[in-house]
């Protein structure tokens, strides 16, 4: 799971509504996957990351030279753009746990994959 | 033999007194004799012998031989025990005449439970030898029929020759040369990997003119009740055979003919509790099945070179005995076989619910009454299942389909899309372009996706776990049609509209009941030809073809032998009469042809092996062979566009037919 998909991961147990998001991450095991760099490609995420959420998951994972938010003129800053397609794209985390920031579920993730099914009683109907 | 002159009966009286019970069970015990003897020619003997009659002990009252064969067991070694069908008794040679009087005493009047659970009271009496011959005359399996020279010479010539073996195979009349006969089809064709016909596809021209006038003639003189409508002919050379088997009860009406012309053979039918009566179809003759030896019994012949038959003339066809004082070879010739049958209409009602793939569906699943049920379903018969097959499943699942790839191809780059119900992933890594998720219901699929390096995640298509207006894109392909329930469906697509951001687009595809449009079929309905010789190839052709379409595609029936079916019907499947409203039950669909329900169970054949299709982590454990219904809603047209119309917020951007499948494109206003 890289954290661009963390960033988009929200859980749905019943009545949390919208403070699902984000959800809370530890992990056990990371990799670093090296993946091409695209600078425009980057530079379209920008604008779909919550910073938030993105500055904790990278907190917990012990990241450093992580850009604080958005910079001005970010399109075109290399430096910038390579820190965040390293944060976004090529930190991969393997095991762990998600937790609901609201209800406290715990949600596995195992060999990238994380598992977020609910039994019908915890999802919202 | 131990001596002969003992006389049970006065045995008794001289030992001890009887009991009331012991008196009884004397009296019914010379009934039962005296009932043999009268009925059916049974002459019972008053001193021991190494054999004994056991009345009430039979086929005919629902006593098995599993049954039965344990209890003699215990009173010494059974030589033999010969169990006539449809009889209510049945004979037992003991290994000595000790052992047999042993029976004698201890098990007149025993209480047995029979095979329906019902009581049995057994009544034995001593025969001076198990009655083969006899018995076997009389034993033709109930509802069989065998008439001789109903074809004179030169008819039979006429009909030989009216078959056109060496004709194109394009020709109308599917034509097959299976692994041990020739075989062709008019009326309609019968297909081998599901043991049954497509009542909606039959081949042009119907039966050859040339049956007219004898059909009317056999119909006339009562050989035959119903006018049948489809035809096979099978060409056996010697050494040749076809495997046990009983005609799929819901494809075919109760009789089934077929006429027996250059050659006689002998066919072997078989009752379920393991009688076999070797019947010898002359040639020129018209071998009739009804009832019991239709439903109940498999035929089929042994593929050899030589048949064994009676020796003595004025016995022709029918039953064969295995008194070895009467037993001669006889040389196979090439034989032609025209089986005459009538498609069935209506679901199958015969007495025989065990074999009958029309009562078999009984035990499937209700249409769901409530959302609980719903959910359950899909449990069962849609995530249960794709975890079973996923290894599988995914190695048939590798050609993206091209108007998907051009919907994906037309995204701006640097979109997010969600492809929730990814299944393996085929779509995640079309356009590089793009940050791909996918989403699926089962861990198999999504760890296959993990495994190609995509970004996948195990969620549902109702609470899908990506925040509100996040994704540029959705895709939906085969997913919305495992929803067992119209608000569920609409539920599912509710929530693509609430992952997009205004402005997004979803791309919707679900199977459509409609598998002809524009007069045009469905790749799913032209992948019918692919059969028999070709099986092996399928799984990578399916892959090949651009046909599949995420979840519905290829299941490739029983693919190892086309020929072979199977002694019981497995779940062959309902053709048709699927829309069956008295009971709710959802019928099983018959692969590769067209839909007759909305809502239906489509089976998977599982095919993995472990060696081929390489299943990832837990996927593919099942074994080979094994079937799986999996649960679909086919969508009619105009369904899909009208559950859309019911969100709020999006606009019908698209919506067009493709390869049997409902589309629609959404935007998010």
């Amino acid at each position: 799971m890289k954290l661009l998909t963390h960033n988009l991961l929200s859980s749905h147990v019943r009545g949390v509504g919208s403070r699902g998001f984000p959800l809370r991450l530890q992990a056990t095991e990371v990799r670093i996957n090296p993946v091409e760099f695209n600078p425009d490609f980057v530079a379209r995420m920008i604008p779909k990351v919550e910073w938030a959420a993105l500055l904790e998951a990278a907190d917990t994972l012990h990241l450093v030279e992580v850009p604080k938010g958005p910079i001005e003129g970010y399109e075109h800053d290399e430096k910038f753009l390579r820190q965040m397609h390293h944060v976004l794209l090529e930190v991969d985390v393997l095991e762990g746990t998600l937790q609901c920031p609201e209800s406290g579920r715990l949600f596995p993730i195992s060999r990238g994959i994380p598992n977020m099914l609910l039994s019908d009683e915890e999802t919202e109907t | 033999m131990a001596a002969p002159s003992t006389v049970m009966d006065s045995n008794h009286h001289s030992n001890y007194k009887l009991t009331k019970t012991e008196k009884k069970f004397l009296r019914k015990q010379i009934k039962a004799r005296h009932t043999l003897l009268r009925h059916e020619g049974v002459e019972t003997v008053s001193y021991a012998t190494q054999n004994l009659v056991v009345a009430n002990g039979g086929l005919g009252n629902g006593v098995g031989r599993s049954q039965l064969l344990p209890v003699l067991e215990k009173c010494g070694l059974v030589d033999d025990l010969l169990m006539p069908p449809n009889k209510p008794y049945s004979f037992v040679r003991y290994r000595t005449a000790e052992e047999a009087r042993k029976a004698y005493v201890t098990l007149n009047g025993k209480e047995i439970v029979g095979d329906l659970g019902q009581k049995i009271i057994l009544y034995l009496n001593f025969v001076e030898k198990a009655q083969w011959k006899e018995m076997g005359l009389q034993a033709l399996p109930p509802g069989l029929m065998v008439v001789e020279e109903i074809i004179s010479s030169e008819d039979e010539k006429m009909l030989l020759e009216s078959v056109n073996w060496a004709e194109d195979i394009d020709d109308q009349n599917v034509q097959k040369s299976l692994k041990h006969r020739r075989v062709k089809h008019f009326g309609y064709e019968f297909h081998y990997e599901n043991n049954n016909i497509d009542k909606d596809k039959p081949l042009p021209g119907g039966l050859p003119g040339i049956w007219d006038s004898i059909l009317e003639k056999w119909l006339k003189e009562g050989f035959i009740k119903h006018k049948p409508d489809q035809l096979t002919v099978n060409q056996y050379e010697p050494g040749h055979g076809i495997p046990a088997h009983i005609d799929t009860h819901s494809a075919f009406e109760d009789e089934i003919v077929s006429l027996s012309l250059g050659s006689e053979i002998v066919m072997d039918f078989k009752h379920p509790d393991g009688v076999t009566v070797p019947v010898l179809l002359p040639r020129r003759s018209l071998l009739v099945m009804t009832g019991e030896s239709r439903y109940l019994w498999t035929h089929g012949i042994t593929p050899r070179k030589f048949d064994t038959v009676q020796a003595s003339k004025g016995h022709k066809g029918g039953i064969i005995t295995s008194d070895v004082g009467d037993l001669t070879l006889s040389k196979r010739g090439i034989r032609t076989s025209f089986t005459f049958r009538k498609v069935r209409q209506t679901p199958c009602n015969c007495s025989y619910p065990l074999v009958c793939d029309s009562r078999t569906k009984q035990t499937s699943p209700s249409l769901p009454r409530s959302a609980g049920e719903a959910s359950q379903l899909e449990r069962e018969h849609v995530h249960r299942v794709y975890e079973e097959i996923a290894g599988h499943f995914s190695s048939t699942r590798h050609t993206p389909w091209p108007r998907v790839v051009d919907f994906l191809k037309a995204l701006p780059s640097g979109s997010l899309v969600a492809d929730v119900g990814c299944g393996n992933g085929k779509y995640l890594g079309i356009n590089q372009d793009l940050y791909m998720i996918g989403c699926d219901r089962s861990q198999s699929l999504a760890d296959i996706c993990g495994e190609r390096r995509f970004q996948a995640l195990v969620g549902d298509a109702l609470a899908v776990p990506l925040r509100s207006g996040s994704c540029d894109a959705c895709l939906s392909v085969a997913v919305i049609h495992h929803l067992a329930a119209a608000e569920r469906r609409v539920a599912a697509l509710r929530e693509l509209v609430r992952l997009l951001r205004p402005g997004g687009t979803a791309l919707i595809y679900v199977w459509a009941m409609e598998q002809e449009y524009n007069k045009k079929k469905s790749k799913y309905l032209r992948e019918n030809r692919v059969s028999q010789g070709k099986k092996q190839e399928t799984d990578s052709d399916a892959a090949a073809v651009p046909e599949s379409l995420g979840g519905q595609v290829p299941d490739m029936g029983d693919q190892d032998a086309p020929s072979c079916v199977p002694a019981i019907p497995d779940c062959p499947g309902e053709g048709g009469n699927a829309s069956d409203v008295t009971d709710a039950r959802l019928p099983v669909h018959t692969n590769r042809t067209s839909f007759h329900a909305q809502d239906l169970l489509v089976p998977w054949h599982h095919k993995g092996s472990p060696g081929k299709d390489k299943p990832v982590g837990a996927a593919g454990s099942q074994a080979p062979g094994a079937v799986f219904h999996r649960y679909y809603h086919v969508f009619r047209e105009g369904e899909l566009e009208a559950a859309c119309r019911t969100l709020s917020g999006v606009r019908l951007l698209q919506s067009y037919y493709d390869q049997g499948n409902w589309c629609v494109v959404l935007q998010k206003v």
